[in-house]
């Protein structure tokens, strides 16, 4: 393990072995569990540029997503993608390699959706820059997008340039009951669909009750609480209930210690057959149905990522296209990072 | 006959292989007037398998192509290459899907923007992304430069919309990257492919994501003494903690403009309007236009008329999305500029552009996306007079260099092309442009894809004065 203290401490580490891997927190053992000397990121820590008026910042990446949180919060902005794993120490790096958002990516989207440039160590150990650091940019190839998800298998990311919002003045949280994930799926459509722009829309695990979360100024949330009330049958969380219920959601404190936990990235009209499939496994529906993380002590043969357990990292893998096999060589001509299948 | 247009005639009949002189030069330009280039053909597909097999026969001849769909880019990203063929997509302009629960389209890529959100309506639900020409500028062109428009603040651009893409690369391989989820495993190719330029490949169905429309919108323009008071204003609104859906900003000329254009009628005596809008459920505007109103009261403007009713919005954002196409009553020419500044140096951003105007004795009107810092400086030139192109040409680049000295960007939404390429390397070093050459490399080994765009290379195309663009004369569309 070698644990770089800056950028160019990176670069060497990277030029150093002939097989890389960069780690953060590592709070998704699966997905660093392959043959190459790690990179511990933990050194490489800290926001560098954080301007709340230009609803930017940009921080090393290997920097905790909790000190992140609090310096928005302490400004009352966020990062309304709620990233997942935040209090078992999840890294922002991390989070982009592995590319996850948490149940606020309704919204307004998720981490691809605010990414805005990196810094990275590509498989030459030169340290490049990509994207932008505004807003709106529009020059070169949108390399930040496709580190999302690329799980430190194109280069290493050393630093990362987001977007951030104003965080509501207020929110709410409601329950909704639901008998069967038939009505559930019926909400989970009406509301999407509906007026109220709810910031989370989510089938909640061991049940099929909905949690929704909406977000506003203070005054108005009551009326709009009331309506969905009026509509669908449930009851308003307190703010202490509301707070321990997503933060078990983001923290995954529902999947059991012996089960392997997946994402599945998914559409409503397929929701029907992957409960189905899985009788007897704890999901939880996030995203106002598009994504489903599952607990389950086998594996799937949904097209799956598995971040912890005993499960394929790919499950139902494909044949990729060659483009992406021209896409490494492109980025990691020497084949210094893992390859994207195992 | 060439050898080349042989082999595209047994693909294409012949009234869909345009060779003509005639037919050609309908295509020569793109909303970037000043460059024009005559290419070998027009190929007209009607379906994605005729899009693909003229794909596969270019990469075998290493035939130049570029994919075009309404030709409003303001970059020249789709300018013809000399010998090469223009693969025009208007024909594949259906939509294959339109699912209101999961709120997607799937489109062919010369679907009308303004046409996604058409068919969406009757089911409340919206296409966020809104460039000016929205109501003639394809689906396919937005998605090859990542498009904007006025809400890309609170919404972003185009391929923050774009959930899955089906591409012929210029390899001639199919994909599918993404898909129907708003979710994904693995790098995002999608969102690498959004924003190519065209030098990838060519997207043949594209998935959206809709958004629901929002219940009530909240409109107020506000006219100021100054514009550094309009840019004061935008700042106090940010810092306030509201997210309106837009907020735009316009100088005095263009004010003018607008008058002369569309009788839009503004407060007199005012250097500067801002528009700001707020939207979303009737409950949270309500009291959110409450503090807009207190924010936008001490900013001290001449006068603030918020919009009464839908008619009275209209007209304010028909002023606003005429404003480009109006400049062109105040000057026979001018080049719309598209660069990024830090929202807090934007005042400074419009004195420094404000001072190199006087220097050069060039006149330039502002219009800009001032939520995020987007600014569409017009410079306004006669192309009659000798050089004068070529003036405002080098003072449209020393306001680029500008952008990215200040920490921002030579392009917010219009796209490198061939407009900006020599001004890549102000924001990327030799490497960088490096990397970003073997990517493209990975997708195109030959180069056949849209080249001479992007990239700084030696075969540009000569500069050449035509006026204003046809549909822009004749306002159907607009510059931004």
């Amino acid at each position: 393990m070698m644990t770089p203290e800056d950028i160019h401490e990176l670069a060497e580490a990277v030029r150093s072995s002939p097989r890389v891997l960069a780690i953060g927190a590592g709070t998704k053992p699966r997905l660093s569990q392959i043959e190459a000397t790690k990179i511990c990121m933990q050194r490489l820590q800290g926001i560098i540029e954080y301007d709340p008026g230009e609803f930017t910042f940009t921080a090393l990446a290997g920097t905790p997503l909790a000190e992140i949180a609090a310096a928005l919060a302490a400004k009352q902005q966020y990062l309304p993608f709620d990233p997942p794993l935040i209090g078992a120490g999840a890294t922002l790096g991390g989070t982009v390699a592995a590319g996850l958002s948490g149940p606020g990516r309704f919204r307004f989207g998720g981490v691809r959706d605010f990414i805005l440039g990196v810094r990275y160590i590509d498989g030459a150990g030169r340290v490049l820059r990509m994207g932008g650091k505004v807003v709106k940019n529009a020059a070169g190839f949108d390399l930040p997008k496709f580190f999302v998800g690329s799980l430190g298998r194109f280069g290493v990311l050393a630093e990362l340039t987001f977007k951030v919002f104003p965080r509501p003045a207020s929110s709410m949280t409601l329950r909704l009951s639901s008998a069967d994930i038939h009505s559930s799926l019926n909400m989970l459509r009406s509301i999407s669909r509906g007026r109220w722009e709810v910031e989370a829309l989510d089938i909640l695990p061991r049940s099929f009750d909905i949690a929704l979360r909406i977000a506003g100024p203070e005054a108005a949330l009551p009326l709009l609480a009331t309506d969905l009330l009026a509509h669908f049958d449930g009851a308003k969380l307190s703010n202490e209930e509301a707070a321990t219920l997503w933060e078990d959601l983001r923290e995954f404190r529902w999947v059991p210690p012996d089960a392997a936990l997946l994402k599945i990235p998914v559409a409503l009209d397929q929701l029907l057959a992957l409960y189905s499939s899985h009788l007897g496994d704890s999901i939880h529906v996030s995203a106002g149905g598009n994504v489903a993380w599952l607990a389950t002590p086998r594996t799937t043969q949904w097209p799956a990522m598995t971040l912890r357990g005993n499960s394929p990292l790919w499950t139902a893998p494909t044949q990729r296209p060659a483009i992406w096999q021209s896409i490494k060589t492109a980025m990691d001509p020497e084949q210094r990072f893992p390859t994207l299948d195992p | 006959m060439p050898a080349a247009l042989q082999r595209l005639a047994q693909i294409l009949p012949a009234d869909r292989l345009l060779t003509s002189a005639a037919e050609l030069a309908a295509y020569e330009s793109d909303g970037l007037t000043a460059f024009r280039t005559r290419p070998l053909a027009i190929a007209v597909p009607e379906t994605q398998e005729e899009v693909i097999a003229l794909v596969r026969l270019c990469h075998e001849l290493q035939l130049h192509f570029v994919a075009r769909g309404s030709g409003t880019s303001l970059s020249g990203g789709s300018l013809p290459v000399v010998g090469g063929i223009v693969i025009t997509l208007n024909r594949l302009n259906r939509i294959l899907k339109l699912d209101p629960d999961q709120r997607l389209a799937i489109v062919e890529p010369g679907v009308i923007n303004s046409q996604v959100t058409t068919a969406a309506t009757p089911h409340d639900l919206h296409y966020a992304p809104d460039p000016s020409s929205q109501s003639i500028c394809t689906i396919g062109g937005n998605v090859a430069f990542n498009s904007g428009g006025a809400h890309c603040l609170k919404y972003g651009m185009t391929s923050n919309h774009v959930l899955g893409i089906k591409a012929v690369l210029a390899t001639g391989e199919v994909v599918q990257f993404g898909g129907e989820s708003r979710e994904s495993i693995g790098p995002d190719a999608c969102g690498l492919f959004t924003g190519n330029e065209g030098l990838f490949g060519i997207a043949l169905e594209i998935t959206l994501q809709l958004l629901p429309r929002a219940e009530s919108f909240h409109t107020v323009l506000a006219g100021y003494q100054t514009l550094e008071q309009a840019g004061d204003a935008v700042s106090a609104v940010i810092a306030a903690g509201l997210l309106p859906g837009a907020m735009e900003i316009m100088d005095a000329l263009a004010l003018n403009a607008a008058k002369a254009a569309v009788h839009a009628e503004y407060p007199p005596g005012c250097e500067a309007v801002l528009i700001v809008e707020l939207e979303g459920p009737r409950e949270s505007v309500a009291i959110e236009k409450q503090s807009l109103e207190a924010i936008l009261t001490a900013s001290r403007p001449v006068e603030m008329r918020p919009a009464r009713d839908a008619k009275e919005r209209l007209a304010i954002w028909k002023g606003r999305k005429s404003a480009f196409s109006a400049v062109g009553r105040l000057s026979p020419d001018f080049i719309v500029q598209d660069g990024v500044v830090p929202r807090r140096r934007l005042g400074e951003a419009l004195r420094r552009i404000d001072s190199m105007s006087k220097e050069a004795g060039i006149r330039v009107a502002n219009v800009f996306h001032a939520g995020d810092g987007n600014l569409h400086p017009l410079i306004l030139f006669n192309g009659r007079e000798e050089g004068a192109l070529e003036r405002a040409e080098d003072l449209a680049g020393r306001i680029l260099k500008m952008c990215v000295e200040m920490g921002g960007s030579i392009t917010g939404e219009h796209g490198i092309g061939v407009e900006k390429r020599e001004f890549l390397a102000d924001m990327f070093n030799q490497y960088e442009i490096d990397a970003m050459l073997r990517l493209r490399a990975a997708f195109d080994p030959h180069g056949i894809a849209n080249p001479g765009k992007m990239f700084p290379g030696k075969e540009a195309p000569s500069l050449s004065h035509h006026g204003l663009h046809p549909l822009e004369k004749a306002g159907i569309i607009s510059r931004e």
